[in-house]
């Protein structure tokens, strides 16, 4: 559905053929665990066992001496930071904590916790020398709760962490504590909001950990090489950030550092840390030999990034016509064993689907004893998504307004101010929201209740994603034979070679077929972020017109010299270049005559925006709920987005199904589920991921508003469908049953519970 | 020290032998020995299906496949869905439906699709997502993939009634 | 994973012999779909793994007037694709239906569900419904046990050492009666059960009145249990909703289920209850040829 007069484009809106998809369904492709060398050995982690632990003493003496064992390294192998920052793209970073996070020294802060790691010929021999190393442990009370872990008396993870004070004032700023940031946003008055509104709501949320649950566990392999430069082969989300991390962590200047990177089975987040690289290039470097490492499955759950669990208070007060007036939310998110969770942006998404004149926000990022936490698909929005729209939801019972018009009453647009500064351009916030009111699904009845233990209800939210900008490079090289070689640095995780191609092949006005696409490793482009943050079909797609601008206008000069004219006299327009009196030559013909006329054609490209235009998504959901069991079934669903423009529209709406099922995973089922000891559900039985006899058809209705700062109005689509389904489904929960959700994931057990109280 | 045994099957139409210690797996043998990485790891505990192969006939996880146990066994992987050079309906189907995002799970769906047309050519949408539980993909939320087995089955029968 | 010696023998007693040469520290293999990850995880480390599933003995699937003769490696596919055992022995086919994925089904037997001998097995119950006994081949004499005396802690059970698990008999179904298994599980598929039941129901002539009933129940306590006195208790009882909501209420006494992942103890007991209840429902409709709404997981 689009909003605007649509321009007419060739290639854009169309669903060619991704162009390595044959690859890909035949198994030719290349993953990084796929990829072998002559020589070649396997290094296994050794993890800790505990949540929290100090290390007396490791000995490895036996496992260096089992046949078979080329290496074994610890935390000694890896060089010395002291209290070293840097900042690595996301904001400055403890290089200590980096590094203890690759090859823990004194401390265990997690189960699964890196403490050594040994290569051998094969990986059997490498997991029995690993069995092999012994470790003395002095354990140490663990903290697992993120409120806990913020009372004075908490067992401290980490002696150097002071908190850092952003907005909000300062106590204790010189104690040892958990709590790694206290950051503070205000808008207007809050007191004086309340104070004017005619009802107020004030509840709380806990959310658990989740994992962003990639199929392809995290791999690497590296050869430390004679000449002491490194090259590393991985699925990683950037190649570029993971040289800069390994290049740190070894102390290398980057340029020592290559990362290839082999086609990646799944990211969301998880993949942009770096884990193995160092460690294998460690290996490696005391081997001699190029060494692989792959993680096992339980490895991905306890020692990967998650994403934060939470507790999350929120307050929101109402005039009786339904305006909103004032909110308050007060954010505190897990951020594993060192600081970084994404509670920042927590706090900027929160309300950023409503204009309120009134908001305040703060947000804590706490240390617990549990993994790192990481980026997650729209990081930190899901979870106060789920708060916000569930008191939205309250709201319109309480009023009996319907939670359609409610959103429109409230919806955020072109001028809306977002709690933390930042103005909106023009957005589509509002078009998702009457996307979903004139839909099919929302027309429809309601589903009515089979038997008096299956009862039915329709939920309704909304979500928000900033969408990311960065740096992207892109070079695209004329072919004799009137085709365009592509070369860019954003891995491809769900299809983007061929976003970016349609960019580029529209800009030049020649068939996405014919452009070529290749992800190159970090020397074979310029700079590239990483594929994250929805961000490479905007970005790297603005950098691929760039290429292709550039390559029109070499082209339009290499035509004047073909028919020796003026070079102000030749224009390339229409996949073509045309000239004085009537002169026109195609793209394909101009091709084949390059040789004529000085050469080979290289165009680049270059994108560095700051950042780009938000994406909202409006989500109805019907459920049915077995009162008897707790058990929730997903019956019809249905996203409305806003795409900008949809380059391909099929892998946009793939995007949105994708996340939308994520979405219903997290408020369902998945959840990292702790004792002491640590997590218990580390496999894919235990941590319940949807299966597709889990779900429906997921209905897609792509609306395009398009972005004011890309050529073609491209909004990144990649995060925010995951934001709304957790709330959607309470809202849907209630309708049917009348109990109110605020524990995520709703699973049987806890919806049973609450109906029983009931 | 090593206790290797020789073992001869049929891979994907071709006889085969290759040397293995009992404790490698099926999977471990077709990715490291034959080099046949088109079966993808995901979680060695036979939980997402990833690693779907064809053993005589029936879908198996090959990461719970001793290679030991393959001996005259006829096995079919992800390589041998495509003849001479021509992909097969399901191939296709995911190529044209946009089934795929990052593509680590999608030779173990088509396997195990091409299991489930093999054995039930006019399944339902309730029997495709029964059949294919067993495969786990992160990315599409299934949508496309369950299309793509439809539109698969839908080509088979055309093509079976043509002919 | 570790280093071990793989033998396929090819007569039962070669793999009876191997067994007890191997004094405790082999283990046989039948679809391995338990054994292998075990062994992946480092949970067991035989020395020796004896590859029972081609041993025809393992392998027959027959009936005769004892009833069903299954051998323990019969993987669950050949059983829920018999139309007999879907008919007469429909708990069963229900059970071999949702273990694992479709691939795990290719090779996982009940034999072999039943040795591993786990609190969940989802086979476990149905086959005490159906009254079923395990025929174990060993040095010395056959013996015979009762499925429901068959596992004796999590992860034990009456085996001695070079004893296997033959083959597990069922007796043939009376007239007049039908059986289930299901289990709850937080998805609908790839779980373990959190809470399974199976149930037969036998009927008197007139179709409404219960004459037998026998209900096995899973992971609710360190092994399936029988409930004997519940089973019998339901003699006589008019087959109704009523009827069996009681019983559900009266299963939620017996059992002794733990706090873990999967499930807390409290709401273990609540739906053995829901699920004893829906469970007997749906074995009586199947008693009377009645149509029944079971979907696996829904």
């Amino acid at each position: 559905m689009a909003i605007a007069d649509k321009p007419q484009y060739n290639v854009i809106g169309t669903r060619p053929i991704r162009h390595d998809g044959v690859d890909k369904v035949t198994g030719r492709a290349m993953y990084g665990a796929d990829f072998r060398m002559a020589g070649l050995l396997h290094g296994v982690i050794v993890r800790s066992p505990y949540a929290h632990a100090r290390i007396k003493r490791i000995d490895t003496a036996k496992a260096a001496a089992l046949p078979g064992v080329r290496a074994v390294v610890t935390s000694d192998d890896l060089p010395q930071h002291g209290a070293r920052q840097v900042d690595l793209g996301e904001g400055a970073v403890s290089m200590r904590h980096l590094a203890a996070n690759v090859l823990t020294d004194d401390k265990v802060l997690y189960r699964g916790h890196a403490v050594a790691a040994v290569a051998a010929d094969n990986v059997h021999i490498a997991e029995e020398a690993a069995r092999l190393v012994k470790v003395e442990y002095e354990p140490l009370p663990p903290v697992l709760d993120v409120r806990a872990a913020m009372q004075p008396d908490a067992p401290i993870l980490n002696d150097d962490v002071r908190t850092v004070f952003a907005g909000a004032p300062e106590v204790n700023a010189d104690q040892p504590t958990n709590i790694a940031k206290h950051l503070l946003f205000e808008k207007g008055n809050p007191q004086e909001g309340f104070a004017g509104a005619d009802l107020v709501f004030e509840r709380e949320f806990d959310t658990t950990m989740v994992h962003q649950g990639y199929i392809e566990p995290h791999n690497a392999t590296a050869l430390w090489n004679a000449d002491g430069k490194v090259t590393v082969w991985m699925s990683t989300q950037g190649s570029f950030t993971a040289r800069e991390q390994t290049a740190e962590l070894l102390r290398l200047p980057v340029s020592s550092v290559k990362v290839v990177p082999m086609e990646i089975g799944g990211g969301f987040g998880g993949k942009i840390s770096v884990y193995l690289p160092p460690v294998a290039a460690l290996l490696s470097r005391k081997s001699g030999r190029p060494v692989k490492v792959i993680m096992s499955r339980a490895d991905v759950f306890e020692a990967t990034g998650p994403t934060p669990g939470s507790h999350i208070r929120l307050k929101l007060g109402v005039t009786k016509d339904g305006k909103l007036n004032a909110a308050e939310a007060w954010v505190a998110f897990e951020a594993g064993a060192y600081p970084g969770s994404p509670v920042g942006m927590a706090c900027m998404c929160v309300f950023a689907c409503y204009d309120i004149p009134h908001a305040r926000v703060e947000g804590f990022d706490v240390c617990v004893n549990k993994p790192r936490t990481n980026a997650y698909r729209a990081p930190g929005s899901t979870q106060v998504a789920f708060a916000i729209e569930t008191v939205v939801d309250e709201i319109c019972t309480e009023l009996g307004v319907d939670p359609v018009e409610l959103r429109l009453r409230n919806a955020s647009r072109k001028g809306t101010q977002r709690v933390d500064g930042p103005t909106f351009a023009r957005i589509g916030m509002e078009e998702t929201v009457e996307a979903i009111k004139a839909s099919s699904h929302y027309m429809s009845l309601a589903p009515q209740s089979r038997s008096p233990d299956k009862q039915c209800g329709r939920g309704v939210a909304s979500g928000f994603w900033f969408n990311a900008g960065l740096k992207s490079s892109v070079t695209a090289t004329v072919n004799a034979d009137g085709t365009v070689s592509l070369i860019e640095g954003s891995t491809d995780i769900g299809g983007t070679r061929t976003s970016i191609a349609m960019q580029l092949a529209e800009t030049l006005g020649i068939t996405a077929e014919d452009v070529h696409p290749t992800v190159a490793d970090t020397e074979g482009i310029g700079y590239t972020d990483v594929t994250g943050g929805s961000r490479v079909t905007f970005s790297t797609g603005i950098a691929a017109v760039r290429a292709a601008e550039d390559i029109c206008s070499i082209l339009a000069d290499r035509a004047a010299a073909l028919w020796d004219v003026p070079a102000d006299q030749t224009k390339y327009e229409n996949g073509g270049v045309t000239g004085p009196d009537g002169k026109r030559i195609s793209f394909k013909e101009l091709a084949g005559k390059l040789h004529l006329v000085g050469g080979p054609v290289t165009g680049s490209g270059i994108s560095g925006e700051e950042s780009q235009s938000g994406a909202f998504g409006t989500h109805c959901v019907d459920v049915e709920v077995d009162t008897e069991t707790g058990k929730v079934q997903i019956l019809r669903y249905t996203i409305a987005q806003d795409a900008g423009t949809a380059i391909h529209p099929s892998y946009v709406e793939g995007q949105m199904q994708g996340g939308v099922v994520q979405g219903i995973g997290w408020a369902l089922n998945e959840e990292y589920w702790y004792d002491e000891q640590g997590m218990r559900n580390a496999t894919f039985l235990d941590y319940r991921m949807p299966t597709c006899y889990d779900v429906p058809m997921i209905e897609t209705i792509i609306v395009e508003v398009p972005a004011s700062n890309h050529p073609y109005g491209v909004r990144g689509v990649g995060e925010v469908p995951i934001c709304p389904p957790p709330a959607a489904i309470a809202n849907a929960i209630y309708q049917a049953t009348g109990v109110r959700m605020r524990q995520l994931p709703m699973s049987p057990p806890r919806l049973l519970a609450e109906l029983l109280k009931s | 020290m090593s206790n290797k045994h020789v073992i001869s099957l049929e891979l994907n139409g071709d006889a085969v032998e290759f040397l293995c210690e009992p404790r490698q797996t099926l999977l471990e043998v077709l990715r490291d020995i034959l080099h046949l990485t088109g079966t993808k790891e995901g979680c060695s505990n036979g939980n997402c299906g990833a690693c779907t192969v064809l053993f005589n006939g029936r879908p198996v996880v090959s990461c719970l496949v001793l290679a030991m146990e393959c001996e005259d066994a006829k096995i079919r992987t992800i390589e041998g869905v495509a003849c001479d050079g021509a992909l097969d309906e399901i191939q296709n189907a995911f190529l044209e439906g946009a089934a795929l995002q990052c593509g680590i799970c999608t030779p173990g769906f088509i396997v195990q699709a091409q299991a489930l047309l093999d054995e039930n050519p006019n399944p339902s949408e309730d029997e495709i997502r029964f059949y294919l539980a067993g495969n786990l993909c992160r990315c599409t939320g299934y949508d496309k993939i369950v299309r793509a087995v439809q539109a698969a089955a839908e080509q088979r029968r055309a093509a079976t009634t043509a002919g | 994973m570790h280093s071990f010696e793989y033998s396929a023998p090819h007569s039962l007693s070669d793999a009876v012999s191997l067994l007890a040469q191997a004094e405790g520290n082999a283990r046989p293999l039948a679809g391995g779909t338990d054994l292998i990850d075990q062994m992946q995880t480092g949970r067991f480390r035989p020395a020796l793994v004896i590859d029972i599933k081609k041993l025809p003995e393992l392998n027959v699937l027959e009936f005769d007037g004892d009833g069903l003769h299954l051998g323990a490696a019969v993987p669950c596919y050949r059983i829920y694709g018999e139309p007999r055992i879907v008919q007469e022995y429909s708990a069963l086919a229900d059970a071999c239906h949702i273990i694992g994925g479709v691939q795990i089904q290719s090779r996982a037997s009940v034999g072999g569900n039943l040795c591993n001998s786990g609190p969940a097995a989802d086979s476990t119950p149905a086959m005490i419904a159906l009254s079923a006994i395990c025929v174990i081949a060993g040095p010395g004499e056959t013996r015979q046990v009762p499925v429901e005396e068959f596992c004796t802690a999590p992860g034990e059970n009456v085996l001695r050492r070079g004893e296997i698990l033959a083959e597990i008999l069922f007796p043939p179904r009376p007239a007049n009666s039908g059986s289930h298994y299901r289990r709850f599980i937080p998805r609908n598929e790839m779980d373990i059960a959190v809470v399974g039941v199976g149930a037969f129901v036998e009927l008197e002539d007139d179709g409404q009145t219960i004459k037998t009933a026998r209900i096995g129940l899973g992971a609710v306590a360190p092994t399936p249990l029988l409930a004997e006195d519940l089973s019998a208790s339901l003699s006589g009882k008019p087959a109704t909703d009523s009827t069996f909501v009681s019983a559900g209420e009266a299963a939620r006494q017996i059992i002794t289920p733990i706090t873990d992942m999967r499930g807390t103890a409290e709401y273990r007991k609540q739906i053995t209850g829901v699920l004893v209840q829906r469970v007997l429902a749906t074995a009586t409709a199947r008693a009377r040829g009645e149509p029944s709404e079971y979907k696996p997981g829904k």
